[in-house]
């Protein structure tokens, strides 16, 4: 199934795309790259599995050039087991559950399991849009690899010491974060990143809560939507079996509770697309944009060892060069980063904020939209329930 | 069989009419017991009951209270009283109906004058067929209320007092307006009181609502959270519910313990309805009794219409059941949503009149349940008379004048039973014909009413929703 990428500015392939192939690895296929000189051909398609994509993050990750850039996020695990369960529990399920709903709720299943097809290969498309569209993180050599390179990239998943050792990484990242910060010699030399600290350590966790409580809202309209199976087929079994005026009533329940149910499924799917995704997105790109002001703190702390050291050794008046040299580095290194996270900073919050705005834009439209139809379903089956003697 | 028969005819005032049902109490007292119906059963239901399975709030068919002698009040009937009447007293039901006489359920003979203990009311301005008459034209003018739910005392010995208020133009009640308070275990007593009278002459008594020991402890020990008053308030309505349909049934709407229940402000403290008391215990172990005698009662069913109706109820009640399923979780749902986004919880109503309706069918089955035990009777009181007949015979020949003289008596005794026994099984059927009918009415009234509220409401729901998209949607738009 062939997700279609929206060409962005000029200076970018055209036509990125990603298919997701049977076994889950994705087939990515490039069009129109012209404007990427390094390419030989205009056209090409690889095929990379899941952990091939985390293996480039990760090297953007780890390559000190682009310390001062937000790395796009890495795209979630796809992640069929929870579906698969639920249709498997379906499957041996209770016979108390009539043959049409089994088909009814098979059916929801089937739908749930496609929706999460199409999420995880819109994700992986993302982050590889995002990469081509970024100036700098574009000539990436590995980038290039992993468009063209025909064959197995063989790249194996993270063996448990590797995962291990990302988990330690991860703690000593925050623990020497909280470190620094708490330095009381580190002083925040620039108004704007102490701004934007804070900012985006409190909206960090807003987002995170709020991705929350989204998923517990959609999953509830989801639950409703599927209560309405049973109900349904409960009244039609009641509507077929009386013989009075109930009958007609129940019939015509029965079928409104059906289309209810379809109502209240896309309003789940759209609050999920719309709100959920867009949030859980936002969550993770706050982190790398966190992430990217701890590594310029981390060289503000360097620049400020190295600053010391450089003084202590023209106390000393020992290895003078090499310490200035490598302050020198430091600062360098530090300004540059200051720069370009800058720069990054400002641009996250541009795409933040229009992305939000069409998002909740469409959200309410569609919600409004299915407001006003379920309206007027209810209101004619009214009308028909009153019309009866 | 006796189906066939033209029944007696109704409503004209005859006085065979009364004489029938006043004898007929003394079979029934002897069947498996004289317990009255319990609203409640105990919370260890470890017994099984028979089909009422997890609403247990039917009146069970094991009640076979002492018939209630209305045709008394009638004026008539003074000149062919039958040989009871002169020793039943008019009593109001002050006293609680007869709970505590455990009879085994094969003992078949029961002195009369037994039937002194139970109840009857007092006399009635109006002849049967005149209330008759007017609950077909449905000129029945009487509007319940029960609000203001209060907790008196505190501890473990706290109850909620509830007010009853009624509004009416019937001429029978001395006001037309007017209110008493009370508690949920005096509803419980009207239940049983009513039940034993009208269960097993083939009325659908509606179901009281349930007991819930465990609603009932949080709020006696006064926490004032949100379950307890939405305890408080579900139980609320369950009790206005049951009054309202209580008193929409034109028979059960004359019967002076509800006059007196709706009336009088002190009433009698009902303690037969405890759940852990010794009634209650009896009351299990008939409930267990009956349930082994339904198993071996094997009815000759030559009347259609029961059958297909009884068969009619089993399938509704499967599918209410299955639907009160659904809608529960339908509910449980909604009320997530709307901790989530604070929206209403509609749904609960329609899982109010599902419930109620599932005990109801319960009632109606214990109906049909009666007019079986009563056929029994009837074939137990043939095959005794065949016996007598067969020992008479045998006196002849063995020509013992007195003992024949004795057999013979005994005969003539017992024919009057089988045919007391078969007169008693028409007028059942009869009435559970009448009966199952209106309540058919009345449930596609109910049902339709419901359905429209709550579809209303949900319209609303929608309607509120789009409101506040709608204004969402420019603040969106201006998102900067």
């Amino acid at each position: 199934m062939e997700t279609h990428a929206e060409a962005g500015k000029e200076g970018k392939p055209s036509c990125a795309s990603v298919d997701l192939q049977g076994d889950s690895s994705l087939q990515v296929e490039i069009s129109d790259a012209s404007c990427l000189p390094h390419f030989a051909q205009t056209e090409f398609s690889v095929v990379r599995q899941h952990e091939e994509f985390i293996w480039l993050h990760d090297a953007y990750v780890e390559n000190e050039e682009y310390a001062g850039l937000i790395i796009p996020p890495a795209p979630p695990r796809p992640d069929f087991e929870a579906s698969r369960e639920k249709l498997q529990k379906l499957g041996e399920g209770d016979s108390s559950v009539t043959r049409e709903e089994f088909a009814k709720m098979k059916q929801e299943l089937e739908a749930e399991y496609l929706a999460i097809f199409k999420k995880t290969v819109a994700m992986h498309e993302v982050f590889l849009q995002r990469l081509a569209a970024h100036p700098t993180l574009r000539r990436d050599h590995n980038f290039f690899v992993f468009l063209e390179y025909g064959q197995d990239l063989s790249v194996r998943g993270k063996n448990r010491k590797e995962l291990l050792g990302g988990f330690l990484r991860n703690i000593v990242k925050s623990a020497d974060e909280a470190l620094i910060t708490g330095m009381s010699g580190l002083k925040e030399v620039d108004d704007f990143f102490e701004h934007e600290r804070t900012f985006l350590l409190e909206y960090h966790t807003r987002i995170r809560d709020a991705c929350l409580r989204a998923d517990r809202v959609m999953r509830a309209h989801k639950c409703l939507a599927d209560d309405y199976i049973p109900i349904s087929a409960a009244l039609s079994s009641l509507g077929t079996q009386e013989v009075n005026q109930l009958r007609t009533s129940f019939l015509k329940l029965a079928e409104l509770f059906e289309r209810l149910r379809k109502l209240e499924g896309r309003v789940a799917s759209d609050e999920d697309l719309k709100l959920s995704d867009m949030l859980r997105y936002y969550m993770r790109d706050s982190q790398a944009a966190k992430d990217l002001l701890y590594r310029r703190l981390r060289a503000l702390a360097d620049y400020e060892n190295a600053n010391k050291a450089l003084d202590k050794a023209r106390t000393r008046n020992r290895e003078v060069r090499p310490a200035e040299s490598h302050q020198q580095l430091c600062c360098q290194r530090f300004e540059r980063l200051s720069d370009s996270a800058k720069q990054e900073l400002m641009d996250f919050k541009s795409r933040r904020v229009s992305s939000f705005r069409k998002n909740l834009i469409e959200l309410a439209e569609l919600e409004l939209k299915h407001a006003k139809a379920s309206t007027l379903i209810l209101r004619n089956t009214l009308v028909a329930l009153k019309g009866e003697p | 069989m006796a189906a066939e028969r033209e029944p007696p005819p109704l409503g004209d005032g005859k006085p065979t009419d009364f004489e029938d049902l006043e004898d007929g109490e003394d079979l029934f007292t002897s069947t498996v017991s004289t317990l009255e119906s319990s609203p409640s059963s105990p919370e260890p239901a470890s017994l099984p009951a028979e089909d009422i399975s997890a609403n247990s709030n039917g009146p069970k068919p094991t009640e076979v209270g002492l018939d209630d002698d209305r045709e008394d009040l009638f004026a008539e009937a003074t000149e062919e009283v039958s040989l009871d009447s002169p020793e039943r007293e008019p009593i109001l039901s002050s006293e609680p109906s007869p709970a505590v006489t455990p009879v085994t359920p094969t003992t078949l003979i029961a002195p009369r004058i037994e039937s002194k203990s139970m109840s009857a009311p007092v006399i009635f301005d109006r002849s049967r067929e005149e209330i008759e008459e007017e609950a077909n034209g449905d000129i029945f003018d009487i509007e319940i209320g029960v609000s203001d739910p209060e907790k008196v005392g505190d501890g473990m010995n706290a109850y909620m007092a509830y007010r009853v208020t009624t509004k009416t133009s019937l001429s029978m009640f001395s006001k037309s307006e007017f209110s008493v308070k009370r508690r949920f275990s005096d509803f419980l007593g009207l239940h049983s009181k009513l039940a034993s009278k009208y269960l097993h002459v083939g009325y659908i008594v509606p179901p009281a609502p349930e007991k819930s020991i465990v609603g009932m402890t949080k709020v006696k020990v006064g926490k004032e959270d949100s379950s307890s008053t939405e305890f408080v308030e579900k139980r609320r309505a369950a009790l206005e519910r049951y009054l309202q349909r209580t008193v929409k049934h034109p028979t059960l709407l004359q019967d002076p313990d509800l006059r007196q229940f709706l009336e009088s402000s002190e009433l009698p403290r009902a303690v037969n309805t405890q759940a852990l008391s010794g009634a209650g215990i009896l009351r299990m172990v008939n409930k267990a009794a009956d349930a082994v005698n339904k198993m071996t009662i094997k009815m000759n069913e030559s009347d259609a219409w029961f059958e297909e109706k009884q068969q009619q109820f089993e399938n509704l009640d499967q599918q209410l059941r299955k639907l009160h399923a659904s809608v529960e979780a339908l509910v449980c749902h909604r009320k997530e949503l709307s901790a989530n986004t604070a929206a209403f919880a509609k749904s609960a109503a329609m899982l109010e009149l599902l419930s109620d309706y599932i005990r109801l069918i319960a009632a109606v089955k214990g109906v049909f349940d009666h007019r079986m035990k009563c056929w029994q009777k009837w074939e137990d009181a043939q095959i005794t008379l065949l016996k007598k007949r067969e020992a008479e015979a045998k006196m002849m020949v063995a020509n013992k004048p007195d003992k024949i003289q004795q057999a013979k008596n005994e005969i003539r005794e017992w024919e009057a039973k089988v045919q007391q026994g078969e007169r008693d099984f028409e007028q059942i059927s009869k009435t559970i014909r009448k009966e199952v009918g209106r309540f058919e009415k009345e449930r596609v009234k109910d049902f339709k009413t419901v359905i429209i509220k709550y579809l209303e409401s949900l319209v609303q729901t929608q309607q509120q929703l789009i409101k506040y998209w709608e204004a969402f949607l420019p603040e969106a738009k201006a998102i900067a």
